[in-house]
């Protein structure tokens, strides 16, 4: 047993973990604030790194400039999308809403690796120091600053849903559209923001994700990687998301070392987060900290 | 079947079984057999092109009826369901390897792709809308990742190597002849799938649909209903994956991917859910989309445009945004599919010229 090897990974799954976790809840954001489960979540992160890689490389602007319009783009785009595309199938049933986002999440996979090839680019350095030591482990600079990001973002979310007017709305906006919309509260404009917050947020991953691995179509697996952390976490809780998502990133790093370890099965890590999504809906699909939905079949 | 336009004045069912009827008319069961009929006509014409791909618009809606079986009717959602078309391709391979005669190897695969759809399905029957569609999802992976896996299975990354079939000596080992065992798969399953509807299991599946609670008080199991739509869907995605991979002759483990699922489903939606003859309308388009897509590119090649945007090398990123573009702009303006664009069309032939 090698047990410095093993902590490495937990700590690296802990890592990315954040990261899953920061996406998931962009994820949960637009599931409890519209009732759309979002299957282009990471189309956002991809078209987010890339626009911020373009803007990056072609025009040769300082790091920060280039990341403020990559958000301002974001905004838009969420937007645009929620306008153009989700918003003619309020009401539809639950097939088409999934559907369509499917459609969205295909076309921009596609748009991307038209405009942008298919091979993995890195982005420009950003830190002078590549790795410190932490506790005598080796942690990557940018690892560092993912971490901090995540929890930036997750303590943006908290203060944005308990002491602010727009998050107030937002979650009045979740728990009854009418009785939302009654007290004067836009359920368009809440559905417009959540998309755009939600946009936002997972283009800030999808820019971590690609200063740390490089930008590729890969980054588009972690919109997948998604739905493993939600259902453990309970579809429609952010906490349960942001746990959920430090839990996956954990086990398959874990589930990793073991493999590679002991098992030798190989793919464990891509594979082992889907065992565990089908056994939580199985015994437990509301998550750990979902509404319990009594309607058992 | 335009020969709805045939139905006399005053169109009362009186009995349920006139009711249920496939063929209102007896002109609309000529034009059937009479479209069967001109089919078996196609491989004369000689033309291997057409014939490639009419063979992919059967096998691949074939399985689409499978999926809309399990969508369309019974209101459930599978986004795993190439993988279980690949179980199907995999199984009918392995059955010749250990074998089986070609043609007794396709029905099998079918039924060993229903075992594994219904283990599939034991979460189905608790589950519904987007619970199922992500477990669905991690089947879709799960499975993936098992043909990648399983060596004895699969062969590995090396793929399968498999045979078309033969009957009483005389081999299909052309594609003209091989078109006529699709064929003969096509009409069965869609013979099938139509009188199906018409059965207390089939009414079952769309009361499940419609309202599950009340379906469920009027003495429908859920549980059997659901699990049952899944083992019935899986055993047309067996079968298309069984067609598939004795026209191909080879099986690669990488071919049954996700966006081979949505395929499936784009198919199903564009077609028409819950409309048997949507299904084939479906793959066609399917099937024709990127032949469209191609002859644009090949159109504008060397021309302005190409030079700006690079057409030529970007053929299959260009596919694949129309499949999703398709996919898109059906839902949000034509949400029932080419199979009401199709019913309205008839129904205006039905009052012409006395439209109102």
């Amino acid at each position: 047993m090698n047990w410095e090897l093993l902590l490495q990974l937990a700590l690296n799954g802990l890592i990315v973990g954040t990261l899953y976790g920061v996406v998931a809840m962009s994820f949960v954001l637009i599931y409890k604030a519209s009732q759309v489960v979002n299957f282009a979540q990471g189309e956002f992160l991809l078209v987010g790194a890339w626009v911020c890689w373009w803007l990056l490389t072609h025009f040769q602007i300082p790091f920060v400039w280039g990341f403020l319009v990559t958000l301002a783009f974001m905004t838009l785009f969420g937007i645009l999308i929620q306008v153009v595309v989700l918003r003619p199938l309020i009401g539809e049933p639950v097939i088409s809403v999934i559907m369509v986002t499917i459609g969205l999440s295909i076309f921009f996979q596609a748009l991307m690796k038209w405009m942008f090839g298919v091979f993995a680019q890195p982005f420009p350095p950003i830190f002078a120091t590549q790795a410190v030591r932490v506790l005598g482990l080796e942690v990557q600079t940018v690892y560092l600053m993912s971490l901090a990001i995540s929890l930036a973002i997750m303590g943006a979310f908290a203060w944005f849903f308990t002491a602010s007017k727009y998050g107030l709305a937002m979650r009045a906006t979740a728990f009854d559209q009418q009785v939302a919309q009654s007290l004067g509260i836009s359920v368009r404009q809440v559905f417009a923001m959540s998309w755009a917050i939600s946009a936002v947020v997972s283009a800030v991953a999808g820019v971590v994700v690609g200063v740390v691995n490089g930008v590729s179509s890969a980054l588009s697996f972690y919109g997948i990687k998604v739905f493993p952390a939600v259902i453990l976490g309970g579809l429609d809780s952010i906490l349960g998301a942001v746990l959920g998502g430090i839990i996956v990133g954990v086990l398959e790093n874990v589930a990793h070392f073991f493999d590679s370890t002991l098992l030798n099965w190989g793919n464990m890590y891509q594979i082992a987060p889907f065992y565990v999504l089908i056994i939580i809906l199985m015994i437990k699909p509301y998550g750990l900290f979902g509404t319990k939905n009594i309607e058992r079949v | 079947m335009a020969a709805i336009a045939m139905t006399p004045c005053g169109d009362f069912r009186e009995s349920y079984r006139a009711d249920t009827t496939i063929f209102p008319t007896r002109l609309s069961r000529a034009f059937a057999i009479a479209g069967i009929a001109a089919l078996c006509l196609v491989p004369l014409t000689g033309d291997r092109y057409v014939l490639s791909l009419m063979i992919q618009i059967g096998y691949l809606g074939i399985a689409a009826l499978g999926l809309n079986i399990l969508v369309g009717f019974t209101g459930q959602i599978s986004i795993g369901h190439a993988a279980f078309f690949g179980v199907g391709a995999f199984a009918s391979a392995w059955f010749v390897e250990h074998g089986a005669p070609v043609l007794a190897a396709i029905p099998l695969a079918g039924l060993a792709t229903t075992a594994v759809g219904m283990v599939f399905g034991i979460p189905a029957a608790r589950l519904k809308g987007l619970y199922l569609a992500i477990a669905t999802l991690a089947a879709q992976f799960i499975l993936e990742d098992f043909f990648a896996r399983a060596q004895w299975f699969t062969g590995g990354v090396a793929g399968r190597v498999t045979l078309r079939p033969s009957l009483f000596g005389y081999s299909f080992d052309t594609d003209e002849a091989y078109f006529y065992v699709v064929l003969a798969w096509v009409a069965l399953s869609f013979l099938a799938a139509a009188n199906l509807m018409r059965t207390r299991d089939g009414r079952a599946l769309v009361a499940v649909r419609d309202h599950y609670l009340s379906a469920e008080i009027m003495g429908i199991n859920l549980t059997y209903y659901r699990t049952l739509s899944f083992g019935i869907s899986s055993f047309f995605a067996g079968i298309g994956g069984a067609l598939y991979a004795h026209y191909l002759l080879f099986v690669s483990v990488e071919a049954f991917t996700i966006l081979f699922s949505i395929q499936f489903l784009g198919m199903i939606i564009i077609g028409g859910l819950g409309s048997v003859m949507g299904s084939m309308m479906g793959s066609a388009f399917m099937v024709l989309l990127p032949e469209v897509v191609q002859g644009f590119a090949d159109a504008l090649a060397g021309g302005m445009i190409d030079r700006a945007l690079g057409l030529g090398n970007a053929v299959s990123f260009l596919r694949e945004m129309a499949i999703g573009a398709a996919i898109i702009l059906f839902l949000i303006f034509e949400p029932d599919g080419l199979a009401h664009r199709w019913r309205l069309i008839k129904a205006y032939w039905k009052l012409y010229p006395f439209a109102h």
